[in-house]
This record gives structure tokens, sequence and C-alpha cells, in this order.
């Protein structure tokens, strides 16, 4: 079984576990596509950072609208990623520990959210949970609720694209984990929900926490099924990006502070996460 | 769940067999066809060359593998019969497993790892600690019960791995290759603290193994399957001392034939004749120790009443003498010491003549009894 | 719906983005009209103009081809300001049409024109509902009611800024579900059923005529949207260019956008 090394893990005198190290070069056909690619990632940053109007940001940022948005993002992230979570880690146990027939079929069914484009996404959503949709209208007609132009929507729709990203980070986990774990839990009397509560969940919790990251990133920066579905208007449902896409109508510099605070956010927050998740024993 | 099926120590001796199984699993060309019955106290060892089924076996016992056809009764109950539709799943029988790399759960302490089972079985978590803490205790383990996995020395993961099936007082223990994990030196002291514990075990023991001297110390009987099929089964003694199949020959450290005895002389099915020290009559095996194998390097005169002209094939060591494989009229392993090697300039392709003294072989009914 | 020359990142991810909404918009108008006479002009016009003239303007295009053989139109169809913000980062545009005079201004001010812009049409605002007005929405006012969603355009887009001064013109506060991104979007949510009425342009309702409709209000007239086009300083094909804003001035070319439903300047 391939042991993580951790800080925290006591050296065995018995297995020397040191990395193997390889002498020699990096080769370069690796070295320069690699330098490519981070520059390719970073240099767009650069220039948001370059165009930022650093005179005016302290007074930029005090703006009311700033903050609602930022408050309104973090939350509907999080709140999609809890639902994507509660959702999406039974699904991919679902498709990587039970066969059943159309398998296949469903997993790809599950990654149509990444290939569909956003826009088209909040227009599906509409479609079955809006005012006249399959379900909607079953919601406003028998509970009166309704969820387009509501946070509840914000968070249907970056969950609705963010899950894929969960479901594929959790599943390959688990089809990477051992499953005779969970035979060894059954030959001790576990139940399947009690190994999968007991075993399968931590063993694949690093995972999971990976996929929810992905999944938490992806939810913050939706905007296309975001503004399809739930609409926009400040404090209910204008997240960042649509504040930032609205600002870019009129104003370069505003649309680029706003997101400027939502990467520094962000980055600073998933940092702070990963230390965390590393640290743990 | 399964209190009602265990064993405990003071329960009276059971007549039957605690174990009654006959395993049957189809899987596609492979057959496993295993009848097995083992006693309340009883540690059998399961042996055979990779593929043989020992792991289907196991699994088939433990609910991971359902029966193709055949029984398993443990206890007096009934486990698997796939002809009444019957199959218990794997977490309602009263089997404990101690898997060949332990598979202890990385994410618990060793006492977490051991009271798994018990808090399984109904006890409350203190409890199921306390029960853990004792069998740790009984493994020599107390200071290191708050370890996690990564943190124990291959010994002690086994240890752990042993405590955690026994914690919750399996009628039948399976055991799957526990000592290959651990390096030689290692596997010395485990062998016999293992020894003790299942000495101590009132259940039923299945050790599958491929050492033969993990089974010949561990086991009561052992039972050889190859390719699906039992090929033998016995005491240790009986055994060592009568294989039956290349491979349980080669398990015992045995040159072994088969031919056809008249008097003392064995006709092998290639024409070969070997003397014998025992007169038979009939289908016989013909065994002996690669000790009693001598080397010459011009066909010797006097006792010898087997001789025959060889080439050397292979020589590697084998403890503290060389073990020469030679071809010729038969395949054979001889053991030499590495002086006589040195002074016959042994070297694979060689020309050497084989002796063996007719006293130094033991000839056996190849139908048994 | 549109043939995208643009060869800059910026400018063909920012037209992506309102591609999707802007393809919500209908059917071209059918009908086609003989152009003026032919000169001798030939090369590919790029225009980049605002999504409310995706219908006229693509009529438009096949018209001045047809009236100037070897010319051909090619369109980016986005938001005014992304438009405006594409041009002044150099992409290769010929034509710039814009919605409203602002986004003209941001780029006449990078001095990025030639000449000074002409304003071509005027659009005005129109309460859409849909299609045979099931709330019986008849002006402003309706609009307040607590039942009625409505969807308005945000103000950082011409069409809201427009919504916001017939508003406030009107005396009337309302409160929207939602300030949409732009007109098409907020179109949309109509067609969908999601909102019972949206502010939009005329030409806006008149291009979706089988799903909405469009119900006129007096104080429109306060928030008249005037539409101005130029030629760029650096467009790549400038005489083409030149005769497409005159075709677009002619009285062929206001015919199509009469049609259509923009008013005279």
């Amino acid at each position: 079984m391939p042991r993580l090394d951790t800080t925290v893990a006591r050296p065995r005198p018995a297995a020397p576990r040191q990395r193997p190290r390889r002498a020699g070069r990096i080769p370069l056909a690796l070295l320069l596509p690699a330098v490519l690619g981070l520059l390719f990632l970073i240099l767009p940053l650069a220039g948001l950072l370059a165009r930022a109007p650093w005179a005016t940001l302290p007074q930029r940022l005090t703006e009311p609208g700033v903050l609602t948005a930022l408050r309104l993002s973090l939350l509907t992230a999080t709140l999609a990623t809890l639902l994507c979570l509660a959702l999406g880690v039974p699904l991919a146990w679902l498709l990587a520990r039970i066969e059943f027939p159309g398998r296949r079929i469903v997993r790809a069914l599950v990654t149509v959210p990444l290939v569909l484009p956003p826009v088209v996404g909040g227009v599906a959503l509409l479609l079955v949970f809006g005012r006249r949709g399959l379900l909607g209208s079953w919601l406003d007609s028998t509970f009166g609720v309704t969820l387009p132009f509501t946070t509840t929507g914000v968070v249907l729709a970056e969950a609705f694209v963010a899950m894929p990203f969960l479901v594929i980070a959790v599943e390959g986990a688990l089809r990477g984990a051992d499953s005779r774990y969970e035979e060894a839990a059954a030959t001790l009397g576990a139940n399947r929900w009690t190994t999968f509560t007991h075993v399968t969940l931590p063993l694949v919790a690093p995972g999971i926490a990976a996929g929810g990251v992905l999944c938490w990133a992806r939810a913050l920066g939706e905007f296309g099924a975001t503004i399809t579905f739930a609409g926009n208007f400040p404090g209910r449902t204008q997240t960042m990006p649509l504040a930032v896409y609205l600002a870019l109508e009129t104003d370069l510099e505003a649309a680029i502070v706003l997101s400027l605070v939502l990467l520094a956010v962000s980055v600073a927050i998933l940092a702070t996460l990963r230390d965390r998740w590393i640290s743990a024993p | 769940m399964t209190a009602d099926l265990t064993v405990h120590p003071s329960a009276p001796q059971v007549l039957e067999p605690l174990l009654d199984a006959h395993l049957v699993v189809d899987r596609g060309s492979f057959r496993l066809d295993l009848p097995l019955t083992i006693s309340s106290g009883e540690v059998v060892a399961l042996l055979g060359p990779n593929g043989a089924g020992k792991s289907t076996a196991l699994r088939a016992l433990a609910g991971l593998l359902g029966l193709s056809a055949g029984h398993l009764t443990l206890a007096g109950h009934e486990l698997d019969r796939p002809g009444s539709r019957i199959r218990v799943p794997t977490e309602q029988r009263p089997v404990g497993v101690v898997f060949q790399d332990y598979l202890l759960f990385p994410h618990l302490s060793a006492l977490d790892n051991v009271a798994f089972g018990p808090r399984r079985h109904g006890l409350d978590r203190r409890q199921a600690r306390q029960r853990a803490a004792d069998w740790l205790d009984r493994m020599g383990l107390a200071e290191h019960s708050r370890r996690k996995p990564r943190q124990l020395s291959g010994g002690q993961a086994q240890r752990v791995a042993l405590a955690r099936a026994l914690a919750v007082a399996p009628a039948l223990l399976l055991l799957d290759e526990p000592l290959a994990a651990l390096d030689a030196r290692t596997r010395l002291d485990t062998r016999a603290q293992l020894q003790r514990h299942l000495a101590a075990h009132p259940g039923a023991t299945l050790l599958v193994t491929h050492d033969p001297l993990d089974a010949l110390v561990l086991a009561d009987r052992l039972v050889i399957i190859e390719h699906g099929q039992v090929v033998q089964e016995g005491d240790a003694a009986t055994i060592t001392a009568q294989p039956r199949t290349d491979y349980v020959a080669r398990l015992v450290g045995l040159n072994l034939y088969r031919g056809r005895a008249t008097g003392q002389t064995v006709l092998l099915s290639d024409g070969f004749r070997l003397t014998a020290a025992e007169q038979h009559d009939g289908d016989v095996f013909v065994a002996f120790p690669p000790s009693a194998v001598a080397l010459h390097p011009e066909r010797p005169d006097g006792s010898p009443r087997n001789t025959w002209p060889a080439a050397i094939s292979g020589i590697q060591p084998n403890g503290d003498n060389l073990r020469v494989q030679l071809s010729g009229p038969i395949e054979v392993a001889a053991d030499i010491t590495p002086l006589a090697a040195a002074q016959l300039h042994l070297a694979p392709g060689q020309r050497v003549w084989a002796a063996v003294k007719a006293t130094e072989t033991r000839t056996y009914p190849a139908a048994p009894d | 719906m549109t043939t995208r020359r643009s060869r800059t990142v910026l400018a063909a991810v920012a037209a992506l983005a309102v591609v999707g909404l802007a393809a919500c918009g209908g059917e071209e108008s059918a009908g086609s009209r003989p152009g003026s006479a032919t000169s001798g002009i030939t090369g590919d016009v790029t225009v980049f103009a605002a999504a409310s003239l995706t219908e006229s303007f693509t009529q438009l295009g096949k018209d001045f081809e047809a009236a100037n053989p070897g010319t051909t139109v090619t369109y980016s169809f986005a938001g005014s300001s992304a438009l405006a913000t594409q041009i002044n980062q150099g992409a290769p545009a010929d034509v710039f049409a814009s919605a409203a005079p602002a986004n003209m201004k941001t780029v006449t001010d990078a001095g990025n024109g030639d000449g000074t812009p002409t304003i071509f049409v005027k659009n005005q605002l129109v309460i859409a509902v849909p299609r045979g007005n099931p709330a019986g929405i008849g002006g402003l006012a309706d609009l307040t009611e607590p039942e009625v969603k409505v969807a308005l355009c945000a103000a950082q887009v011409p069409c809201g800024a427009a919504a916001r001064k017939a508003l406030d013109a009107a005396g009337v506060r309302l409160t929207p579900v939602t300030l949409e991104q732009d007109v098409k979007a907020a179109l949309a949510k109509v067609k969908l059923g999601e909102v019972d009425a949206a502010l939009v342009y005329r030409t806006d309702a008149k291009s979706a005529a089988a799903d909405v409709d469009g119900v006129e209000f007096p104080e429109s007239a306060g928030a008249i949207n005037e539409y101005p086009i130029i030629v760029l300083k650096d467009a790549p094909h400038k005489p083409a260019a030149k005769a497409f804003v005159d075709y677009v001035l002619s009285d062929p070319g206001r015919a199509v956008l009469t049609a259509a439903g923009f008013g005279a300047p």
C-alpha cells in the first residue's frame, strides 16, 4: 500500500522512505512547454495587476456593492459546495462501487454540465426549475416556491455547473482507493453504510477535499448559468462574476478591482485550507 | 448479531467438525472444488502454488465470493448453499480474517482498529475499546495502542491485524499469508508468537500459505491444492515423508518419481530403472532427498546401485550447501557441500556421474491406502 | 448568426459571452430590398454592431452585398461596451455601430474614429409582455403591482440606463426581480415566462413577436436611445466601410431599419 509522506509520521528504521532523486538535467522538451504553460496561465493575471488602479483602490474597495457581492459569492459558493458534497459523494460512490446497467452512460451524463455552455445550462435549469418549468411549475403551485431570481437559484446554478468536478474527483479517489479495506470492514461486521461512513469516507477524504476545492472554485467563478437562471440583483443574486461583467460595461478599472478582490480572497481561502489539510494527521 | 455463533473457550467440544464445507467456485476456465472440514481448535494449512485457488477458497469462506455449488456450514449454521439460495453476507458471518498485507485502517489508531469489530458487534465505544486494549495487551502491544498503522513495524502491524480479527471471537479464523510481508528475522519471532495465539484460539483456523515452513510449524493438518483440486491432505509427518506431486515434493525438498515396482526395481515412465530399498509391486512413488545424491567425476565403483551419467543444468546456494540441478535420464536435485563443489570444479554444462544409495530411497504405493 | 474575423482573444471571448444570448433574438426579417447603384467597391467589411442591430444589420448586409458585388460584410454582434473595449484594444474592425452615444464616445475619445459619428436610428422602450398580455399590463404603473415580476436591464448597459430614465420621468418606483446583463437576456426571461414584463427596445420586442407583445408607453419618449455609427480610423477596408455606412444611411437602408422597429433620427 502506498503511504503518504507527512510531516507527523515518525521515520521507521526498517524501511527508509527517501524519495528517490534522479540526477541529471530536466529535459528541455518538458521544461520549455512547462514554463510556457505557466506563463500562459499567469500572464493574464499580471495584466490585471498592471492595469489595476492602485491609487484609488482603497476607496473603490469600500464601495458598498463590492462587499455585498463578495459576501454573496462566498456564501453561495460554499452552499453550492455543500450541496454538491451531499449529492455528489454518494453519486460518485454509486459510479465507482456498484455495477449497474448503463453505468457508462450515467458517467457520461454526469459530465454534461462540463461541456454544456453555462448559459445553456442556465436556460436548461429555467426549463426545469423555472416558473413554467417541469418541476418549477409544480413547486410554484404546490408550495408557492419559485427558484429563479433567488439566492437559492444562485446556489442551484452554481451547484449544477460545479458538481461534475466533485463527482469526477471523488470517483477517481474511490477507484484509486483499495476496496479491500471495505472487505476487511465487512469481515469485522460492518454493513455497507457503516463501511462507507467509517472506512470509505476517511480513506478518500483527500480526494473529497480536492474535489470540494475544485467545486468551490468553479462555483465561485460561475457566471453564465447564474445570470441566466438566477438573474442579477444586488444583494440577492449578483455575485462577484456578475458584478465584474456589468462593471466591464462602463468601467474597466472597477471590473479589474472586483476581479482582484475575488482572486485575492479565493487564493487566500484555498491556501489556508490546503495547509490545514496537509498538516492534518 | 453473531454472538450466538461464536465459540467460547468454555463451550463443550463439538463432536462434528466446526467447519464443514464443500467449496465449489467456477470462475471462467478455473474451478475450485475443495471439500474442507476443520474441528474446533484445529489449525489447517491450505497450501498450493500461485493460482491454485487458495485465495478463492478464503474469499468464499469469508463470504466475499459466493459459492457456485456445494455448501458451507459453520458451527451448525448454513452460511452458503447455492442449491437452497442461502448466502449469509460477510458482515454477518462469525469469521475473522487476517489479510496478507493486514489492511489495517490507516486513519485509525491500533486501538481503534481492534475496537472496530467489537463496536460493530454491538459493544458501546467504551466496552469496545476495553476489549481492544485487552487484546493489544495480550499481543504485547499495549504501549503502541495509540499509534497509527504507518507508525507500526511490520511485525507489530501483523499482531494488530491478528488482534483485530480475534477481537470479534470468530468461530473461524482465516489467515492469508500472515507472514509473507515480513522480513526473515521478524518472521521467525512473529511465527512463534502466532503459534501461541493460534493454539489459544478455540475456534477453527485456516491458514492460507505457500510457505511450507509456516504450514509445518503452525498447522495440525495440511491440505494441498493444485488447479483447484486437493492433491494431498494429512499431517505434516505423512506429507513430508510421502509427497504425491512434484509440487509437494519440491515443497518438502524431495526428489520424487512415479513408476511401476517389481520387487526392489522401479521402472519409471521414461524407461529409467531405480533400485529401491523396499519391496513393492504395482504403481509406486520413489522419493529421496537431494542430500542422498552423490556426484562423481568418474563412474563410481562399489556400493551405490543407482548410478547414471548426468549434466549440470544449474547451481544455487541452498542454506550452507549448494543445490545442483541435474539433467539426464531423470531430472534430479543434489545437495553438496561447497568444499565438494570446489573439488569437483562444478560448472553448468559439466558432465558428472550421479549416484543414489538404494537405502536412501523411500517407496510407497501411488494409490493411497 | 455572426461570422467573426476578429483575431484577438479578448474579442473572441467577449463576443462568445454575448452570442449565446443574442441567439435567442429570433429570425431575420424577411424580404430583401434592391440596393442603390453599384460602385466599384470591393472588399470585406467587418462591422462591430450592437446586439440590438442583429436582425436588421444582417438583412442590410445581404442587401449591401447584393448591391455591391465583390463585397462581403462580416459582423460581430455584442454589447456596445464590449465592442468598444475590443476596438480600443485593437480589434481589426472597419465600422462601429453603437447602441448608445456613450460607448461611441469611448471609441472616439481614444482617437479610434474617422471623423464624427452619425446618428442613424433611434430606438425607444416598450414593455415586453408574454404574447396575449396575460397580466393585462397597460403602462408603467401596472409594473409596480406586487404580483408582477419585472426584468430590467442593468444600469450599466444602455437599455438599463434608458429604463431608469423613463421610470424616473414617470415617477414610477419599481423593484425588478433581476437586472439583466443585456436586452436580449431580459427579453429571454419574458419568452420563458419567468417574468411578467421587461423594459426592452421596441426593435427587440418586434424581433420576438412570435412570443412577446410590445406595450407602448408615453414616458418612453423621455428616454430615446440614439444609435451612432462611424468608420474606424484603422479600418483595413476603408472605402468599403464608408460605402457600407452610406448604405445604412440611404433610403433602402432606412427602410430595413424602420421595418425592424427603429425610428428615424
